[in-house]
Order: structure tokens, then C-alpha cells, then sequence
């Protein structure tokens, strides 16, 4: 008998959608995890997962939010310091009844005031915390957003490739149409504002409406910061074009070299003044979930709108409610990560070693990553490395035959061999012959560039001749990678 | 021309709507401010909420050992120091040993599998069976940020245009007219019977789905809720397995949502949930496709904030539960303190526990409170000229009908406002009472109706009783004149 739901007569928007982070990769290592076989996952940007600890003091105030009744209890200060103690009294005074009650739609009104004094310490302008709504991650406020952009399927959003395909599978739940522009891979990642102007053009050729532009600075997967130069030509760019700028921003503590800090988008469009400023509409996102912080887990996030007319933000306020509000102790992460301990306060010596520590170590990845891979210049920032891979002539036949992308079946054969678990390139960036008009039609590539995007960690000891060994041997390498032992078992490729 | 602006934007997100925080809450958010800034300006000294079901924002205390396993989950390293023996019930913390062991590395803050955490939802599969006494697979389970966003999956795997129908009950909790008009399907609606209860009549169900078939709509699923919102019934076991029935021949998905299956406040009635029917029918995977959705934000425990909740789904084949699951893992995972309290709530403090007393303690307050709260305020309404109102069997709210006099219909239609909301506008600025507009559920049309929660803390009662009942005794005599 068949199904009220079945495949056939799902959402086709659901069927075509694609999400690589957990896709057919992350399945494979999970079944070879239930075989009992030592996976490192290195798929995702899930820090905890990994080893790094969480930030005491953030888990103290959240535990005693939680707890409150401990907060009378005359032996908490056994446990917990004091300025953990007061900064829960603080939060739940903002509350309007403690973690377990529905905040207002868009966020605690006091941790949003705390969000907006952030910004402006960060950017040196005031920021309105009446247009800052917090989410469960930043990943629904992006959602959230398109949802509102996006009314049919002559609607494109622009968005970088390669890309965190978040973009790529909202944008077609949501029944909407990508529109790539093409980061140069050997201009550092940056931006060609040609190569933009064409990607438009060619949109609008096929009658699509370009709406809005994403930008992943810091980027997923690049790991490039934009420059101010850059920034600012897509800012005109956007302005020019009557188009919605969103500033995925996720990654700005993740910085690993000083040539080149965070600037935020919002801070670059204050700086070139009127009418540009008062005029370019853009939303910045940003998360409890990457940084040093790394609490994926609590899902907090939120969205920044400038320039957006009220009516809409009412309309953008009203989607919000349906959900009631965003989880509350994410919304406390989000308070304490903008606030952090201050110099004087008991734990501040704590939370600045801790927090050291955290990025030092990841900027010490980050390099070593870096110096090793051949085809890469700089791996300057976010978490991810994105090598590029010469893979053989026979190995992309033996894929071909078998249906999959070439770095598909490398990854997969990486993770039989190694345990290590990657995000193939083509999932992030786009398929050359898909759906989308990057080369002629008809035209063969051979001998492409492949991507592998990866981190390696072990504290298990391997034996690097080994480990050689069997990656030598899943592919009989002609020409292709190098492999390398920097320290104590970690390997670059 | 900017490009998001009311005219360009998503035309679905213009249609859809949400009573439960609309205008009526903006309003008393205005006064709210009006009384801080002006104490006195109004005839009442403080807003009264009775908008929304948020028991903990209305002085509800939340159940001591759960929030005992959350912080030490949140904070796993004062586990091993001696001190936290004193603050915390070893039970709690033998509770929080075991729920970390099921985290890999102890990392409450790393995304987990996208359906949630293995052993949390081994724990909920057995709490699951507990309560019905058949057997839940823990792959058949997706925890969500509420329920509300899991929901929201299921419209969007089950609508593909405006021609894919959704049958649901009027009056309805509003989170399904707004899905299904931000995906881009139609409701069709089902009239429950005021008369008897609220009651849910197979004929009407059939009378719905084929005038929908006549208008070329494609009927893919019907929502039951239950115990119901606003209407506060909880079905009989009869009518549940008509349901079923009814489901299975017409080949609809079943969309059960059960979050109140702990707010029954009658004798002569129980919470079957539609699994346990299904199961002892003896209808199984291969017989009905059926959703289940449970949630941390309501019963006796009232969390909302933490935006905790399940899906369970049986009866869909290996490709869509793949596509689910591949839903799923766009947003990567639901927070894990929520998924942890599904976990506690579906698995609480067993008799012989050492927080076994005091929880059931705690739980039978919250729970005979809700009762009395929902009598008395029943009671009141039933006095009120004009007024009749069922009794809450369950759930959290009341939904009376009120009889309004042509006058004040008139006079609705002049200010531009359905009647409804026009009584509750004037109510809430008479008295500082917020409740939702009936039409914000919908309702049979000429009838009118207003949802009011049962939640105000019981000191507080006997005030909202007298100024209602004076505000209601002025209305009519102003409008019946």
C-alpha cells in the first residue's frame, strides 16, 4: 500500500536540497564509528567535540541560573565565585521568570542591550537593540531572513563559492535560486568585483531577480578575512544593485594573523557615510557557537538588520513569535560572550587564560595546517583548512565509474584508510556540470582541481610511514600530496 | 527602492499570522510602560497576562531535580568536587553522571547527531513505552527546539503548492494556520462541536476532506490536538480509534500533538496517546503514518524558555525518514540542555528515588493548582450574562463563547476590529486583562470567543474574577441598552 508521504509526493524543495556537513561522508564515518573503528571527525566546526573545554566562568553563572535555588544556599560560594553568583542574579532579573519562561520574540530586552553595546565598543557606533534579534544559532536567523527575501524561484541570493552549504540548502527549501560569484583562490580568496558584476549579469539573463548578496567573513570554508578594500567595493556593489547585504560573521575571534583583523561590514558602511550608510540594507549574523567560545550546543546566535524599514522589521518580528522565542540559557551564552568577566572581576584572570590559551592553540593549528599544504597560500582565519588536491587521471576514472565526485570517493576512501573524516570540496563548492552555468555545456574537464577540506587531530600515536602507507595504497599516487609529520602525531596532507 | 521592504517582502510571511503575541500583546505592552512611567494613569495598578501559556513567567516554580541535572550538566566539573554533595540530591547527580556518560566526551556544548543524543533518546523511547505500553524506537525519534520546529518539518516535507491541504481543528493553535500559510499550503479546516464539548465528529471530518477533494485540493494530513488548544478537550478513546481509522482509509498522515498530555484535570477522562491507540488496534508500521509531538514547555514542569521537545514518527518509509533526517541536520542540532530535559521528562524520579517525594510533591501541587485555577475561573465565565464556557478537561486555557449584543458588533465594525477583539481591547484597558481574541484561533463564523489562560497565580485570582465580571456586567449594559 503506498504511503500518505512518500518520496514521490514529497517537497520537491526537500528532495533537491543538500546538506554536505552531515551528509553521505558524515553517514559513512558514523556507521564505521558504530563498527567500533576511531573516527576523527573533522567535518565540522564543533570544537567541544574535539577536546577544547568550555569557558568556566559562562557554564558557572548558566548552572546557577538554572539552579537558582542554590543561590540561597549558604555554602555556594564553596563552588562558585562571586561574580558567577552576581551575574546570575543578574540575568535572571532580566528574565520575566528565570530560564523556563518564553522570552520576548526577539530576546531578553537586557541581553540585546548587551549585544548592542558590544557592536558599537567594537565599531565605535551605536548600535539599536530594538533591531537585534537573538536566535537558536545563527543558523535560523539566517533562515529566518532568506524566508523573507526569497518569494519565489526567480528570486537569487548571491553566495560565495565555495560556501558553508547552510546558504546552498536554505536557499532551496526555501524554493529560491543561488547565484554563485567565485572567490580567487590565488588572490588569497578575495574578491574580484568583476567576476561579481558577471555572476549578476548572467543571473539576470536567465530572469532572475538578485536580491541579496552573502558574504562569510571570516570564510567558511577559505578561512580569508575580506579587506576593507574589498568590503567596501561590496558594499557599493550592493548599493548599486538594490541588493540586501548578509554578513555571515560568525567566525570574526577567529583571526590567527595580525596583517589583516576583523572589520565588521556594518562598521565599513558606517565609516564611507551618507547616503550609502543610511541607504544599504544589511543584516550581520553571529554566533555563541565558533570563536573561542565553541558552544555549538547551546544553539545562540543573532541577527543584526540596519537600514531595514519598520514595517518590515515588524513583519521579520511577527515570523519570530510563531516560535515563541529563542532558547533562554542560549540567550544568557550570547549575553556572557559580548559581556565577558572585566579586569578587577574575580574570574577575569581565569577567563583570559583560558580564552589565550584556546586561541593561541588555534592559531598554532591554523599555521601548522598552513605551512604544509602546498597548493595553499595563507589559511589566515575560521576554522578550516581548504587545501586543493591534483588527484590522477585513473582515480577520477574509478569515480566516474562509480557515479561519485572525485573528491567524494577520496574522502570516502581518506576515512576507510584513516578514520579521518572531511567534507569533500564539491559539496561546497559547485558541481562544474550541475545546474549552473560556470563552463560551456559542453565542454570535458580534465584533470580538474580537487578540494579536501580537513583538520587533523589524533593523541593516539601513529606511526607516519604507516599512515603514508595506507594512503599510498588506496590510491597508487603518481604525482599528488605530500605527507608530513610536524609534531606528536599531528600530519599535514 | 530598498530591496526588503513591505512590498517586496516574502508575500507568505505578509499572510501568515499569530494572535497568541499580536496585537492585543502590543497593547498591553504599551500600558505596561504607560503604568511604569505614570504610575496611576490606568484603572488597574499591573498588566495581567493570560495571552499565553508560560506557567514559569506567572511565578510557576520549575521541578527542583530536573533543574539540579541541568546545572550539573551545564557545569560537569563541580561533579568530582565534594562540595556539590551538600548542594545537590544524590539522585540528581547519580542522574547527571549517567546522562553525561552518553555524551561523548562529556561535551554538552558540541553539536550532537542531528536527531539528538543516542542515550537521550534511548531514555525517551523508554519512557515512551513506559507510558504506552508498547515498544519506541529510538530512531524513530528527532528532538527539536520545541515543538514547534518540528512542526514546522513536517509542513514542509507535506506541502509542495497550494493545492496540498492540511485538516485542522477550529478552533487551532495558531502555529499551524501560520506554517501552512509560510509554506504555502491551505488549511481546511474542521469544526469541533461546541455543544458537546467540543467534540470531534468523524462526519465532519469526511464532510471537509471531500469538499476539499471537490475543490481540487490534495488532503495530505490531519492535525488532532490533544488535549486541545484552545479548547482544552481531551478526546475519548472511541473517537481516538475513529480517528485512526478514518486516517488510515483516507491515507492521511496523522499529526498528533500531545504536548498537554500531562493537563488533564478531570476524573472521567485520560491521556491515551494516539500511538498506544494505533498500536492496540494492532496497526502498526505498515498500517498508518503517524507523528507524534511532545514538548518540555507545558504539563507540570511548564519549561518553556528552554525550547525543548520531540517528534516521534512511525510508519514512513526508509527515503522519507531520510529526507527527514536530512532536515533535520540543516540546522545541525537542537540545543542540548532542551534535549537533556526531554529526556528527564519522559524519564522522571521513580518511586524509591531519593527525589521521588519531593518531585511527586511538587508535581501534584502544580497540577491540583492548575485544576482549581481552571474551576474557578470556569465558574466565573458561566456566571457572566451572555457568557458559556466548557470546561477545561485539559490543556491550559479557557475559551469561552460570548453572546455579543448587535450594538457592540456594530460598533466593532465601525472601529474597524472583529468583535471579539474589540471586547478584548475594551476589556484590557478597563481591567489590564490580556486575552486572545477568539478569532485568532478561529471559530465558527458568527460565533465569538476569547482564550483566556488558566495560569495567573491563585492569589490573583479572585481580583481577575471581580474585575472581569465588573468590566463584562458594564459592557453589556452599555451595548445591550
Amino acid at each position: 500500500m503506498s504511503k500518505p508521504l512518500d518520496y514521490e509526493n514529497l517537497n520537491e524543495n526537500v528532495k533537491k536540497c543538500q546538506y554536505a556537513v552531515r551528509g553521505e561522508l558524515y553517514l559513512r564515518a558514523s556507521e564505521l564509528q558504530k563498527e567500533g573503528k576511531k573516527i576523527i571527525f573533522t567535518n565540522v566546526g564543533n570544537p567541544h567535540a574535539l577536546g577544547q573545554k568550555p569557558l568556566t566562568f559562562p557554564r558557572q553563572v548558566i548552572a546557577l541560573c538554572q539552579a537558582p535555588f542554590l543561590l540561597d544556599d549558604p555554602n555556594v560560594g564553596l563552588i562558585f565565585p562571586a561574580d558567577a553568583i552576581a551575574r546570575a542574579k543578574q540575568f535572571l532579573a532580566m528574565t520575566s521568570g528565570g530560564l523556563g519562561a518564553y522570552s520576548d520574540s526577539r530576546g531578553i530586552p537586557g541581553v540585546r542591550k548587551e549585544v548592542a553595546e558590544f557592536i558599537e565598543r567594537r565599531d565605535g557606533y551605536p548600535s539599536d537593540p530594538e533591531l537585534i534579534f537573538l536566535t537558536d544559532g545563527a543558523s535560523k536567523g539566517v533562515m529566518q531572513i532568506l524566508n523573507s527575501v526569497i518569494r519565489g524561484p526567480s528570486d537569487g541570493i548571491l553566495v560565495p563559492v565555495p560556501q558553508y552549504p547552510l546558504y546552498s540548502a536554505s536557499i532551496q527549501l526555501l524554493g529560491g535560486s543561488l547565484v554563485p560569484y567565485f572567490l580567487e583562490e590565488t588572490a588569497n580568496w578575495g574578491l574580484d568585483i568583476n567576476d561579481l558584476r558577471q555572476s549578476v549579469a548572467q543571473a539576470r539573463f536567465k530572469g532572475i531577480t538578485v536580491r541579496a548578496m552573502v558574504i562569510i567573513n571570516p570564510g567558511n570554508p577559505t578561512g580569508q578575512c575580506l579587506s576593507v578594500a574589498n568590503l567596501k567595493q561590496i558594499i557599493q556593489f550592493c548599493h548599486q544593485e538594490n541588493l540586501v547585504l548578509l554578513g555571515d560573521e560568525v567566525y570574526q575571534q577567529n583571526i590567527y594573523q595580525d596583517e589583516r583583523p576583523f572589520i565588521s561590514a556594518r562598521k565599513v558602511l558606517l565609516d564611507m557615510g551618507p547616503p550609502i550608510s543610511k541607504e544599504l540594507q544589511l543584516v550581520s549574523f553571529h554566533t555563541v557557537s565558533k570563536g573561542y567560545w565553541g558552544e555549538c550546543g547551546q544553539r545562540g546566535g543573532y541577527f543584526e538588520m540596519t537600514n531595514i524599514p519598520p514595517k518590515a522589521v515588524e513583519e521579520i518580528y511577527k515570523v519570530a513569535s510563531i516560535s515563541l522565542s529563542p532558547n533562554v540559557p542560549g540567550q544568557i551564552f550570547m549575553g556572557l560572550m559580548v559581556n565577558p568577566p572585566k579586569p578587577g572581576d574575580i574570574s577575569y584572570d581565569q577567563y583570559v587564560r583560558e580564552s589565550k590559551g584556546i586561541l593561541e592553540s588555534l592559531r598554532r593549528r591554523a599555521h601548522m595546517m598552513t605551512d604544509g599544504f602546498n597548493s595553499c597560500r595563507n589559511v589566515v582565519c575560521a576554522m578550516y583548512s581548504f587545501p586543493q588536491i591534483r588527484l590522477p587521471p585513473r582515480a577520477i576514472e574509478a569515480a566516474n565509474k562509480l557515479g561519485k565526485a572525485p573528491d567524494v570517493l577520496y574522502c570516502l576512501r581518506l576515512l576507510e584508510a584513516t578514520g579521518i573524516s572531511t567534507v569533500p570540496g564539491s559539496d561546497i563548492e559547485l558541481d562544474y556540470h550541475g545546474d549552473e552555468d560556470a563552463t560551456d555545456p559542453g565542454e570535458k574537464i580534465v584533470n580538474p582541481p580537487w578540494y579536501v577540506v580537513g583538520r587533523v587531530f589524533t593523541d593516539k600515536f601513529i606511526n607516519p610511514k604507516s599512515l603514508s602507507d595506507a594512503m599510498g595504497k588506496a590510491w597508487r599516487l603518481g604525482e599528488g600530496m605530500a605527507v608530513r609529520e610536524l609534531e606528536n602525531n599531528v600530519f599535514i596532507f | 527602492m530598498d530591496s526588503i521592504t513591505i512590498d517586496t517582502i516574502n508575500p507568505k510571511v505578509l499572510k501568515c499570522e499569530y494572535a497568541v503575541r499580536g496585537e492585543i500583546v502590543t497593547i498591553a505592552q504599551k500600558l505596561q510602560q504607560d503604568l511604569k512611567d505614570n504610575p496611576g494613569s490606568h484603572p488597574f495598578d499591573e498588566i495581567l497576562y493570560c495571552n499565553i501559556g508560560n506557567p514559569q513567567s506567572l511565578a510557576q516554580q520549575p521541578i527542583t531535580f530536573f533543574r539540579e541535572v541541568l546545572a550539573l550538566c551545564d557545569h560537569p566539573s563541580i561533579l568530582d568536587k565534594s562540595e556539590t554533595q551538600g548542594l545537590f540530591s544524590a539522585d540528581a547527580i547519580e542522574r547527571a553522571f549517567q546522562i553525561l556518560d552518553q555524551i561523548p566526551g562529556r561535551a554538552t556544548g558540541a553539536y550532537s547527531h542531528s536527531q539528538g543524543i543516542k542515550g537521550l533518546r534511548d531514555t525517551i523511547a523508554s519512557g515512551i513505552e513506559a507510558r504506552d505500553g508498547f515498544p519506541a524506537d529510538p530512531n524513530d525519534l528527532f528532538l527539536t527546539d520545541g515543538a514547534s520546529p518540528a512542526v514546522h518539518m513536517m509542513m514542509q516535507l507535506l506541502i509542495r503548492s497550494q493545492n496540498d491541504g492540511i485538516l485542522c481543528p477550529i478552533p487551532q493553535y495558531p502555529l499551524y494556520s501560520a506554517s501552512i500559510a509560510l509554506h504555502g499550503g491551505t488549511l481546511v479546516p474542521y469544526y469541533l462541536d461546541e455543544q458537546t464539548g467540543w467534540g470531534l465528529e468523524i462526519s465532519e471530518l469526511e464532510h471537509q476532506l471531500n469538499t476539499a477533494k471537490s475543490n481540487g485540493i490534495d488532503v495530505r494530513a490531519l492535525v488532532v490536538i490533544n488535549p486541545g488548544n484552545p479548547t482544552g478537550q481531551v478526546l475519548g478513546e472511541a473517537n481516538q480509534r475513529e480517528i485512526v481509522e478514518f486516517c488510515k482509509k483516507e491515507g492521511l498522515v496523522l499529526l498528533a500533538d500531545e504536548v498537554y498530555q500531562e493537563n488533564v484535570y478531570v476524573p472521567d477522562k485520560k491521556f491515551h496517546s494516539f500511538k498506544k491507540i494505533t498500536r492496540s488496534m494492532g496497526y502498526g508500521e505498515k498500517d498508518i503514518s503517524l507523528v507524534s509531538f511532545q514538548s518540555v514547555s507545558k504539563g507540570f514542569y511548564g519549561e518553556c524558555g528552554k525550547r525543548g521537545g520531540y517528534m516521534e514518527i512511525t510508519g514512513f518509509s526508509p527515503e522519507v525518514r531520510e529526507q527527514i533526517y536530512k532536515l533535520a541536520s540543516v540546522n545541525l542540532c537542537s540545543n542540548i540542555s532542551g534535549q537533556i530535559l526531554a529526556s528527564l521528562v519522559m524519564s522522571p524520579p521513580k518511586v524509591g528515588d531519593e527525589s521521588y517525594e519531593s518531585f511527586s510533591a511538587e508535581k501534584e501541587a502544580v497540577l491540583s493548582s492548575l485544576a482549581r485555577r481552571a474551576q474557578a475561573l470556569q465558574d466565573a465565565l458561566n456566571s457572566l450574562e451572555g457568557v458559556t464556557c466548557n470546561r477545561a478537561e485539559g490543556a491550559m486555557y479557557l475559551f469561552p463563547r460570548i453572546n455579543l449584543p448587535d450594538k457592540a458588533i456594530k460598533a466593532a465594525e465601525v472601529a474597524k476590529t472583529a468583535p471579539d477583539a474589540f471586547y478584548a481591547k475594551l476589556l484590557l484597558n478597563a481591567t489590564g486583562i490580556v486575552v486572545v481574541p477568539g478569532s485568532g484561533f478561529r471559530q465558527v463564523p458568527g460565533t465569538w470567543h476569547f482564550r483566556c489562560t488558566i495560569l495567573p497565580q491563585e492569589e490573583k485570582i479572585p481580583a481577575i474574577v471581580s474585575r472581569l465580571t465588573e468590566f463584562h456586567k458594564k459592557f453589556m449594559d452599555e451595548f445591550c441598552g
